[in-house]
């Protein structure tokens, strides 16, 4: 099995999957063309995450990641919420398979849009609906690590998986800046 | 619990006689094929019947039988080696759309080397048609590649009429077969090929072993150079318990053809009926007719393979997917998306591939398993609420 035993508890017993219809605040992240999506819904009582829930279609990690985040957050204030971080929950989940960290970066950032939303309630904006899901164009400018779309190949970065990228002088591939071109091997300058 | 085991695609078991014949040479005869000595000689004869038998099964003559190490690296050979050795002649290649990584690629770094290549498309079942190889086809064009079948939606390429067109215009064919050979009846004479891969552990032979076969009087530049071994085309010292192996495998799968096909057709035919029936929203991926005798391939809409693969792997079910999750780059199948379906659907790919030994009571405990594993995953997904909300409205 490539994931930790507590990654394939929250896998099979995921915590707190649903919808909440009355949320007062609603986060989506990711697209099915990356492989995943999240949605999170949050109710606040006090300050507080009073209730969490979630959906999530994407795989094994993306799941796990999303359960553990819920978890981590109920009864958390929203700024406590506002402070878990993807390190954080891969941690919390004994780790991740390197070319899945990207899953658990979904997973907090469709928490903290979620918040955001709230807050943006809050402020008055009305029962917004959430943001839709990006609609990316999908050619040739993917992330080589998790397949996220880039905006711009030339600026070098993954906002996804937070990787800084350049282009392969060797072969024109887009690769992980400063370490061996993943798909030709070529050396590269840090 | 019961274990089925559906990925064929991924390696076959080896038979049990070809580790029989395997056996004595990890052990006592480990004499290098090319010694003069009788240690030698005894694994060279090995070797050479190894040969005979790999050629018998594709209807080649033993001497166009050359081994390599795997699937890749023949279908590498072929492409690099051919399109070198013929560059004189022009420095165009036509390939699928849907060829192996180990086509693609090698034609990807010769276009670095100032190689230029026509992708053929495919159609939405992943044929590819003839014609359109025909009108990729330039005067300066040396070498057609497309597979015989493909791993992923199990879809036969109509090899031999792409042989004729190619041969019509005095272009040379290569046929990655690794995904067809000892599954299908293949010969290299009636399909008119130049060039054929195929690869052990797709026939219930080793890892480790495989061959291409490349029609005599065919120039190719070798790929790994040094010895003499593999008539100077392949150097390196034979690995002659994984050629034994393939060889004994060969013969069997030769022999066997017909009766397993006829043992595992209707136990898929069952499958790719019966899945779809089962749950809704269950699409056959490739063709019903036309495919690998042993192959059925979906995509399940709403969710993603990797959930599926992991859930019914819990139940003891192995299976394949295609969706970006489950490779090891974070891709969607390039099969499934030049096959024209959308990244979402592509996302939840799901390969069956039955085995010699799958019985009728692996598809019941499938069946049993399957329907929980997805109603399960489509509750947690967002694609799926949305879906049912749009249904209501």
């Amino acid at each position: 099995m490539i994931y930790s035993d507590k990654v394939m508890d929250h896998f099979q017993n995921p915590r707190n999957v649903g919808v909440i219809p009355d949320a007062d605040g609603v986060g989506q992240v990711g697209n099915p063309v990356c492989g995943d999506m999240m949605t999170f819904y949050i109710k606040v009582k006090d300050g507080r995450l009073a209730d969490v829930k979630f959906q999530t279609f994407g795989c094994g990690a993306a799941i796990a990641v999303s359960s553990m985040v819920s978890e981590m957050a109920i009864g958390k204030t929203l700024d406590e919420a506002m402070e878990i971080t993807n390190k954080l929950v891969a941690e919390e989940l004994g780790g991740l398979p390197k070319n899945k960290l990207h899953c658990s970066n979904l997973g907090a950032d469709a928490l903290h849009a979620a918040i955001e939303n709230y807050r943006e309630r809050q402020k008055g904006a009305g029962k917004a609906a959430p943001a839709p899901a990006d609609e990316h164009e999908h050619e040739g400018c993917a992330c080589p690590y998790c397949d996220a779309p880039l905006d711009e190949p030339e600026a070098g970065y993954c906002r996804a998986c937070r990787v800084e990228l350049e282009e392969c002088p060797a072969c024109g591939g887009i690769t992980k800046k400063g370490a061996a071109c993943i798909h030709c091997g070529a050396p590269l300058k840090a | 619990m019961r274990k089925a085991y559906f990925d064929h695609i991924a390696a076959t078991p080896l038979h049990p006689a070809a580790l029989e014949a395997m056996l004595p040479y990890l052990k006592e005869a480990y004499g290098n094929p090319q010694s003069l000595h009788s240690a030698g000689q005894q694994a060279q004869a090995a070797v050479e019947a190894a040969r005979d038998a790999v050629a018998g099964l594709i209807g080649a003559e033993a001497e166009e039988v050359y081994f390599t190490s795997s699937g890749s690296e023949a279908n590498n050979l072929a492409v690099k080696g051919l399109a070198q050795a013929y560059q004189a002649k022009g420095r165009h290649l036509v390939v699928s759309a849907v060829e192996h990584l180990s086509v693609l690629n090698p034609v990807k770094s010769l276009e670095k080397l100032g190689f230029a290549s026509t992708v053929v498309p495919v159609d939405r079942t992943g044929r590819v048609a003839p014609a359109d190889v025909g009108k990729a086809i330039r005067p300066d064009t040396v070498l057609v590649s497309v597979m015989t079948a493909n791993g992923e939606v199990g879809t036969l390429q109509p090899v031999a009429e792409i042989a004729k067109v190619c041969r019509d215009r005095d272009v040379l064919f290569h046929t990655d077969a690794v995904a067809a050979a000892g599954s299908i009846p293949l010969d290299v004479k009636a399909l008119g090929v130049d060039a054929l891969s195929l690869a052990g552990d797709q026939l219930y032979g080793p890892k480790g072993s495989a061959a291409l076969f490349l029609k005599r009087g065919t120039r190719i530049l070798p790929q790994i150079e040094g010895g003499v071994q593999e008539n100077g085309r392949r150097a390196g010292t034979e690995n002659v318990p994984a050629i034994v192996g393939l060889g004994k495998a060969a013969a069997i799968a030769g022999e066997e053809m017909e009766a397993r096909t006829a043992r595992l057709r209707p136990l898929r035919d069952r499958l790719l009926e019966g899945l779809p029936r089962l749950v809704d929203h269950v699409v056959v991926t490739g063709r019903p007719d036309e495919r690998l005798p042993h192959h059925a391939s979906f995509c399940v809409e709403f969710v993603e393979g990797e959930g599926m693969l992991l859930s019914l792997d819990l139940q003891g079910i192995s299976v394949s997917s295609g969706s970006a999750c489950t490779s090891k780059t974070l891709k969607a199948s390039h099969v499934l998306l030049a096959m024209g379906l959308d990244h979402a659907l592509a996302q939840g790919s799901l390969v069956f591939s039955l085995i010699d030994g799958t019985a009728a009571e692996d598809i019941d405990h499938l069946f049993q398993a399957f329907p929980p594993v997805i109603d399960r995953l489509r509750k947690m997904s967002p694609l799926y609420t949305q879906f049912l909300k749009e249904r209501r409205s």
